[in-house]
């Protein structure tokens, strides 16, 4: 099996869970309600846990210690989308955020549950429970949003615009996607990406929102080749933080 | 500006001496009763309370606030406004008066024709 390959596919993976669920944690004290901020951190937290399984996987590899692979990297080893590094906003944008990265999530993690790569498909198997509520937890809000008042409305169309590009850019190609198809570890990018359309449509659509015209679409690429906007170092930085004071210590 | 020690905050940039607006009572979103079950079979218990603007989002949060720490096999919510209750002020209807004891089981006096049988069968 194409270990490169693979790694190339956890690490994008596994930087995309680490970042949006940093991210969302900063949500932890300020959500718009108790419940809600309860339900936003408890999400957040299943993400980092979920990247911890890959870096796992990724150890297994001949990686360094997840810790180390996820708090002593410089801003230009992650290969994350750009997407995910975005600041929060408002709440109206880390919501659409929460739902354009976590349907592209569930079903990149369902295309996984039969890949040949066994311990990532069971990995994938493992977590599907607490997709399902994530994705869950977005829909409702998002038609709940998207068809509440004039307000909520005009606010969900304008952070689903804002978002739209940098959406686009989960589904930056890799350099070994013939790799993975042929040896049946991913099925690719691409075809995600069309997966990806066909689920969120309906949403959107019930929503009464709409998906900005395809001749303005411009995927935001680079992130996973290490090309980030501004956002990124400072994130890194406050999240490595604790960690950089005693990376010998025992948690 | 506040300098925090938390990073959120001081991001922000807030003045020292700025006055948060007042806070605007959310009047508009009710509370659901939310009913948590161990596993299929068991009865419901009621476990407390969310707020939540429809039962979709009742059992969003729910499912956060009362089933991510045990087991769960099903949640039910129930909008607090309907739900039909008593008056605490008729509570002294529950009490039972020492002469309707024949209606507890204690209150049949059996064991003596019970007895009284026994006793003939042996005979």
């Amino acid at each position: 099996m194409n270990t490169t390959a693979i790694k190339e596919l956890l690490y994008k993976m596994a930087d995309d869970l680490l970042i949006i669920g940093h991210r969302n944690s900063e949500w932890t004290g300020l959500g718009p309600i108790l419940e809600e901020d309860i339900a936003f951190s408890s999400m957040a937290q299943d993400k980092i846990g979920q990247s911890q399984a890959l870096f796992q996987l990724l150890h297994e590899l001949g990686e360094q210690e997840p810790d180390t692979v996820a708090f002593t990297r410089n801003a230009n080893q992650f290969h994350n989308a750009q997407f995910v590094e975005l600041p929060n906003g408002d709440y109206d944008f880390s919501l659409m955020r929460h739902f354009l990265y976590d349907v592209a999530d569930q079903l990149r993690f369902e295309m996984l549950a039969n890949s040949s790569y066994e311990p990532l498909a069971k990995v994938a198997r493992k977590i599907k429970g607490e997709l399902k509520y994530h994705v869950f937890h977005a829909n409702t809000w998002i038609v709940k949003l998207g068809s509440a008042n004039e307000e909520s409305k005009a606010r969900m169309q304008t952070a689903l615009n804002d978002a739209w590009n940098y959406a686009l850019g989960l589904f930056e190609e890799g350099d070994f996607e013939n790799d993975l198809k042929k040896e049946g570890v991913f099925a690719g990018e691409a075809t995600l990406k069309q997966l990806w359309l066909e689920t969120i449509t309906p949403t959107l659509t019930k929503a009464t929102l709409t998906i900005p015209h395809e001749n303005t679409w411009e995927p935001k690429l680079g992130g996973r080749k290490g090309i980030h906007t501004e956002h990124l170092e400072p994130l890194v930085e406050e999240m490595s933080e604790v960690f950089r004071v005693d990376p010998s210590a025992e948690w | 500006m506040i300098k925090s020690l938390d990073p959120r905050v001081t991001r922000e940039q807030i003045e020292e001496n700025n006055l948060i607006d007042p806070l605007t009572p959310m009047d508009n979103w009710e509370t659901y009763e939310v009913f948590h079950q161990k596993k299929r079979g068991d009865q419901h218990m009621h476990v407390g309370i969310v707020h939540a603007p429809n039962p979709e989002m009742a059992l969003l949060f729910g499912k956060e606030q009362y089933g991510r720490r045990s087991i769960t096999a099903n949640i039910w919510v129930v909008k607090t406004a309907n739900v039909f209750a008593s008056e605490y002020d008729d509570a002294d209807m529950f009490e039972t008066t020492p002469e309707k004891q024949y209606r507890e089981a204690g209150g049949y006096k059996v064991m003596e024709k019970i007895n009284k049988y026994k006793k003939a069968q042996k005979v």
